[in-house]
């Protein structure tokens, strides 16, 4: 019975905020529009039919690419790093995590506003740059899809680091240390050994960084200068200039559907633990 | 089970009371809160202060950035917003969606101070929901150390001269308008045609384009990373301002002319309060403050008399003569709006 209670505030949280509005996203995609874009309760498939169109589909595929990329990236440059910190001796294994998500504790769009002003063609980077001779006209840093992909990785590193960081700081060493006795190589140790056991935390790294890549917006607008739109401005502008939230919604679940997918393709390689999500 | 929804009845019920707030009548008689929802940077907030102490009203005040963000928000209802600034076309918008309420003019003595050519204006005939605040045209603000040439024309953003420096601005109406404009068409067209005429200038322009942009093209122009941006008339006043090497023309080809209003939107409960906030802002004194803090162009005659005379014999702040035939007004394209939109994504995706 006490059980019962307890789970109470968590089933509200999850009714009001998470049921209900997928629920109306799922309605609203399936509805009508007026003239002025209010919601008209008839069915039509035409929301879903419309993103088959091949400009959508190209916005789709730019954000999957970018999503992926940026996902390869921060497992590539994560892994290394979530493995350095689980290796280093408790004591310092907290400062470093603290180093870590101290940037964390100032907003977001802040810190893609400092890249803004470190990217600028008259911005820290490209004035340092010039002031040691290196270049003399500025480089084209900002507005760039680069500039867009450093900003997700940046931005998303954490995310993958975290996860990564949990399962391995959790791995019993006496396997490792029986690798070792058995004559693996520091190599072999690691392929066969340690990179296996953290596979837990590198999906739940992989799925927590590719759900806000590929859904934000506020980067590539930042970043890269409106020039590039991606699966998430393509929803923003739905709901807030074009007036056709049921686009916008049927979007949203179509992205909703992607996600679960993945996440469903990915959990079947998933054993226990690691799970930070 | 009963517990259950005993519980979920106090939850809502919390939710209820801090929505409520701590609204009640002062000793003026006046309802004491008031929710003003405004553009962003498009007041001088020492009026809002002074208007508190007058009449003892606490302003809410909250920004959108553009129209239609306005829109959808008091569409989902949530906060009831008192007074609104939407501009001509989402005027015409809303009282075609019966979103705004009636003024009575006997509420507005000031209304007489604003300029009789602002008034009965086509998006709202004989001025029944909204009331003028400022005006202004578009465009191109460019540096005279980029540009070494004069520029009167809109073909000057489509120079590849200036490739990888030319900001346009991140709103269908208004960069694909322009482009219109350039073509010597309506910026009110519903002509499919046309509309692909400009998707495609647009999209050959694009390579030249440093950034699509509403709010940090400022910086660039500024400190001089841009050689040119299309910019609303009162912004262009600022950053001339700020950095002498900076002009500002009206291209010849003709302009989109704007008008924002003041309007109750019906989410309003308290109509006597908010047209008490909209006759405040029609004092001359008051009208005059803000102009002279954004520097756009105040519709009121009376302010207009406040100001230095600097500002309002300038040509490019102040248009003389028959506005009207300078510029071309949007106008609510209440369905073809779609077509813009999508005009705008195949451009931005392209």
């Amino acid at each position: 019975m006490r059980k019962k209670w307890l789970a109470i505030p968590y089933a509200l949280w999850a009714l009001i905020f998470s049921v209900i509005p997928i629920l109306l996203i799922a309605i609203y995609s399936f509805c009508s529009r007026s003239p002025y874009g209010n919601i008209v309760y008839t069915f039509t498939w035409d929301n879903y039919r419309r993103f088959l169109e091949p400009i959508y589909l190209n916005v789709l595929w730019r954000s999957v690419v970018l999503a992926v990329q940026s996902t390869i990236i921060c497992f590539l440059l994560g892994y290394p790093m979530a493995l350095l910190i689980a290796r280093s001796d408790i004591k310092k294994r907290s400062l470093m995590i603290l180093l870590f998500i101290l940037p964390l504790w100032t907003n977001f769009l802040l810190r893609t506003y400092a890249w803004m002003v470190l990217l600028r063609d008259q911005g820290v980077i490209n004035q340092f740059l010039i002031a040691l001779g290196i270049i003399e006209e500025p480089l084209k840093l900002l507005y760039t899809n680069g500039a867009v992909l450093l900003g997700m990785v940046y931005n998303f590193l954490p995310f993958m680091v975290l996860p990564i960081y949990a399962v391995l700081s959790k791995l019993d060493h006496s396997l490792i240390e029986a690798a070792e006795d058995l004559g693996a190589t520091s190599l072999e140790v690691f392929m066969k050994v340690i990179f296996p056991l953290s596979i837990p935390g590198v999906i739940s790294g992989t799925i927590m960084v590719f759900m806000p890549a590929v859904s934000t917006f506020i980067i590539s607008d930042l970043l890269g200068g409106g020039q590039t739109i991606l699966l998430g401005n393509l929803i923003q502008n739905q709901f807030l200039v074009a007036r056709n939230w049921q686009f916008g919604s049927s979007i949203s679940i179509i992205m909703i559907s992607m996600i679960l997918v993945c996440m469903a393709i990915m959990g079947r390689y998933r054993e226990e633990g690691g799970e930070l999500w | 089970m009963k517990k259950v929804v005993s519980w979920i009845g106090i939850f809502l019920l919390c939710i209820a009371l801090t929505a409520c707030g701590s609204g009640k009548t002062n000793e003026q008689g006046y309802y004491n809160r008031l929710n003003v929802y405004n553009w962003g940077d498009y007041i001088d907030p020492q009026v809002l202060a002074d208007f508190e102490e007058e009449y003892g009203i606490k302003i809410n005040y909250e920004n959108y950035a553009n129209n239609e963000e306005m829109l959808a928000k008091i569409q989902a209802g949530g906060t009831d917003y008192d007074v609104i600034f939407p501009s001509e076309y989402m005027v015409e918008a809303m009282i075609t969606q019966g979103l705004l309420q009636e003024l009575d003019m006997a509420n507005l003595s000031n209304f007489k101070n604003i300029g009789d050519q602002f008034k009965d204006l086509p998006y709202d005939p004989g001025n029944k929901y909204s009331v003028p605040y400022f005006w202004g045209t578009m465009g191109i603000i460019y540096n005279t150390k980029l540009v070494d040439e004069e520029i009167d024309s809109w073909d000057a953003l489509w120079n590849p001269k200036y490739s990888r420096s030319i900001v346009m601005i991140d709103s269908a109406r208004d960069t694909i308008g322009i482009t219109l404009k350039k073509l010597g068409y309506s910026l009110n067209t519903r002509s499919i045609e046309e509309l692909e005429k400009a998707k495609a200038e647009l999209i050959r322009q694009k390579e030249l384009v440093k950034a699509y942009e509403v709010d940090a093209y400022k910086d660039m122009m500024i400190a001089g990373e841009a050689a040119m941006a299309l910019a609303w008339s009162g912004d262009a006043m600022l950053l001339l301002e700020e950095n002498p090497d900076l002009a500002y023309v009206i291209p010849k080809e003709g302009t989109n002319l704007w008008f924002d209003a003041m309007a109750i939107p019906t989410t309003s409960k308290h109509k006597r309060e908010a047209e008490l906030f909209i006759d405040y802002m029609m004092r001359p004194e008051v009208a005059a403050k803000c102009a002279a803090y954004v520097m756009y162009a105040t519709a009121n005659v009376e302010a207009m008399k406040l100001l230095p005379e600097e500002l309002t014999e300038d040509e490019l702040a102040y248009p003389k003569g028959n506005i009207f035939e300078k510029g071309e007004v949007f106008i609510d394209l209440g369905e073809f709006t779609t077509e813009y939109d999508r005009v705008w994504t195949e451009i931005k995706a392209y």
